[in-house]
């Protein structure tokens, strides 16, 4: 199969170049003419709008012409996309709402704990690629619980596998679809239930029809789109700044600015210390630094289980399934990673800059001069100034006034600032030109979109091949196995678009236990599964239950009934890292509470996300079942009959690149 | 070049591919996380020029361009072991 398509694909590649090439081109292009438009007067609304529709038209042309009824195109789009290529796909497949809307934001808020979150999420692919990837690339399945089903004898352990993945991806798909809804509904003005079901639309164009083999095509479209939307207000900044093209060097200056700011502002009342002593909200906590947002515990445990949950999640690692051979799926990771690299390495510059606009053009001054583009994000509720949405200049002055002995001028701890807004309204903040919104916004929209469609597309697949063909129906026939992929790919979306419009909670929150989960569920099991051959079937499965059941209970209990944690499960308040005194300072009498014992779907329980064991955040409950679900399947195994001689042997194969994949696919 | 199936080639391509892994392990825990224990003395450091405490640009960028290095060091080091043996695939 690999020799009598090498031709078509060396030519299919060099098209690739040309064919992407013309794609960038014709989009800066695009900027440029709306650049041009908006100087000649046209609307900040039609911009907005004219950004959105053309971008999510290109995806839905690639997406019907790359459409597919063909089963391992479907499924792995034809195991032909070459490693530079695969690498793009998987950067825009990755990079979802929280790196590019909600990253850049948690590095202005939290300052150097923040980079937790950026370290976990690039250094987890140098598991996947030296502990996990090219070993399933090898065996050769559509899913990862192909792999279990295969190495763990049947259908258990296929069906829990199918459960992890289902949990992890749903909780990530929801974030996506959440931040599509907050984009859209501030730059086209939609109301935000309507505006998480257009996204809908959008998405299911793409992945319903062509699969694996549409998805990728158009991710690398998105990817494109997402980088320049990215890079462009931060170089223009740097640019303004200090006079040098390359934000990621010259933020440095930025953070020694800031420094001095941070000081300034102390000096002059206008901020409150955050000390050991004392450090109440809104107090002033310097940018570099490090543990006074995470107790170092939970900032090594967040870079942890994000590098751990990398190498765990299905969307990712089936990305790998797609290149030609075992030896470009290492190259391929090696590609994601750079290409990933070219965002993350920008986030802390990305928050550096918005950091020091914010410090000298709204700290500081004058409640009056408070400009008009912080009305529309006011409105929203999600920048409030002295206590209140920032909805108009004299809401502003009256809040402000009531506030006993306030001098007139914005105090730090009087501005709050959604994280979610940071990266979207930099431009805003900066001055610059609306086109350079519209494209942020684009770019957003295509990082969130990118995502959602690998992670319905890992669900849909799970369900379809897995659930449908390979347990309840083996002999059903292709046309019926894609339809099947398709009305669930259908439902699952619908789904998840539902509880987003419901708001469930903050988009890094839920990425984070996403990656927690799969952490637990998955990693000791794929790990064990190459890398020990006396791993067993029931070692596998009983590590399976037991580390993504502890790592389930510990968050859904912590965060849904936080009470019945606190009476029966022994835990305990979680302490603040500066201070050190537990968040909840008399937790009898909250508990003594008529409400303490009240759990789902109360959302807004007082003890929610507060209460723990170890002091360990509930983000970080894979630490507590990965270690679990290792143990467990060491001792196990070692009480069970070794696998068989053709098992091992299996093993061994899949451990050589050479040869044909373990598993192959009729089609 | 020893015999592609027999079982002493097949260990010494394993063993060649577990120590790699570790080492790759090794450095993969050195930047992801010893260095970082030591944020607060690093940071007394300025980088000249572009003026980051030491510290804080090791987390914001040193340890990812070393990701970044090793993966396409290791991609290359694997395929080495691979060619050696006799188990990697036709170009």
């Amino acid at each position: 199969m690999t020799t009598q398509n090498t031709s078509a694909s060396d030519a299919f590649y060099k098209q690739l170049g040309r064919m992407y090439g013309t794609y960038t081109g014709a989009f800066i292009a695009f900027i440029i003419l709306l650049a041009i438009m908006e100087q000649m007067g046209v609307p900040n609304k039609v911009l907005g709008y004219l950004f959105v529709f053309f971008t999510l038209a290109v995806y839905a042309v690639i997406g019907v012409m790359t459409r597919t009824a063909q089963l391992s195109e479907y499924y792995v789009a034809g195991r032909r996309v070459p490693a530079f290529y695969n690498g793009m796909a998987t950067g825009a497949d990755w990079m979802s709402a929280a790196s590019f809307v909600g990253m850049a934001g948690s590095l202005f808020l939290l300052g150097y704990d923040g980079i937790a979150w950026v370290l976990g999420w690039t250094g987890g692919f140098v598991l996947v690629s030296i502990l996990v990837g090219p070993y399933l690339r090898k065996f050769g399945a559509y899913t990862v619980p192909d792999f279990m089903a295969f190495r763990f004898g049947g259908n258990v352990a296929r069906f829990l596998a199918v459960v992890v993945l289902v949990c992890c991806s749903f909780t990530y798909v929801t974030a996506q679809i959440y931040g599509t809804g907050l984009i859209a509904s501030r730059f086209l003005g939609m109301q935000f239930e309507l505006a998480v079901f257009a996204g809908l639309v959008g998405i299911l164009l793409c992945a319903m029809l062509g699969g694996m083999r549409a998805v990728t095509w158009t991710q690398i479209a998105q990817y494109i789109v997402l980088i320049i939307a990215y890079l462009t207000p931060i170089v223009i900044l740097s640019t303004q700044h200090y006079g040098i093209p390359i934000p990621e060097l010259t933020y440095g200056r930025a953070i020694a600015d800031i420094t001095a700011r941070e000081g300034a502002l102390l000096q002059q009342n206008l901020a409150v210390l955050c000390t050991q002593a004392s450090c109440p909200a809104g107090a002033l906590k310097p940018h570099i630094e490090p543990f006074i947002n995470y107790s170092p515990l939970n900032f090594f445990g967040i870079i942890f289980c994000m590098m751990v949950g990398t190498a765990s999640l299905p969307h990712i690692l089936m990305r790998y399934f797609t290149t030609p051979s075992v030896r470009e799926a290492r190259q391929s990771v090696a590609w994601s990673l750079l290409f990933i690299f070219l965002l993350y390495f920008s986030a802390p510059a990305y928050a550096a800059f918005s950091k020091l606009e914010v410090y000298t053009n709204i700290i500081g001054r004058d409640v009056a001069s408070v400009r008009p583009w912080m009305f529309t994000w006011g409105e929203l509720g999600l920048i409030q100034i002295c206590g209140k949405n920032a909805a108009s200049i004299d809401a502003i002055i009256a809040a402000c006034k009531a506030i006993a002995n306030h001098p007139g001028v914005v105090r730090l701890q009087d501005f709050v600032i959604n994280t979610d807004v940071i990266v979207l309204s930099t431009p805003e903040i900066a001055g610059l030109p609306y086109v350079i919104s519209g494209l942020v916004a684009a770019g957003g929209l295509a990082a969130a979109l990118s995502t959602a469609d690998g992670l319905l597309l890992a669900i849909a697949n799970a369900l379809s091949h897995d659930i449908y063909y390979k347990m309840l129906d083996p002999n059903a026939p292709t046309i019926r196995r894609l339809t099947v992929a398709r009305v669930l790919l259908f439902f699952v979306a619908v789904a998840s678009a539902a509880l987003a419009s419901t708001r469930p909670g903050d988009i890094l929150a839920m990425v984070g236990w996403a990656f927690s989960l799969a952490m637990a569920g998955n990693f000791p099991v794929l790990v064990m599964g190459i890398w020990w051959k006396r791993a067993t079937t029931a070692g596998a499965i009983s590590g399976m239950i037991a580390g993504f059941g502890l790592c389930l209970f510990y968050l859904v209990v912590s965060r849904y009934y936080p009470g019945f944690g606190v009476k029966y499960a022994g835990m305990t308040s979680l302490l603040n890292p500066v201070t050190g005194a537990p968040i909840i300072p008399d937790l009898a009498k909250a508990m003594a509470l008529p409400n303490a014992m009240e759990s789902w779907p109360t959302l807004a329980h007082p003890l929610a996300n507060k209460v723990g064991w170890f002091n360990l955040n509930n983000i970080n409950c894979g630490l507590l079942g990965m270690p679990l679900g290792f143990l467990v399947i060491y001792v196990v195994s070692l009480f069970t009959k070794a696998p068989s001689a053709e098992m091992q042997a299996f093993v061994d194969e899949i451990r050589k690149p050479r040869g044909r994949t373990v598993l192959e696919e009729k089609s | 070049m020893a015999q592609p199936d027999s079982p002493a080639n097949q260990e010494a391509h394993w063993d060649k591919t577990t120590r790699l892994m570790f080492t790759h392990l090794g450095v993969w825990f050195f930047f992801g996380y010893v260095v970082h224990m030591f944020v607060v003395p690093l940071n007394k450091i300025i980088i000249p020029v572009l003026g980051f405490p030491l510290g804080f640009y090791m987390a914001a960028q040193g340890s990812l361009i070393a990701f970044v290095v090793m993966l396409f060091m290791f991609a290359r080091q694997q395929d080495k072991i691979d060619r050696e043996h006799g188990y990697a695939e036709d170009d």
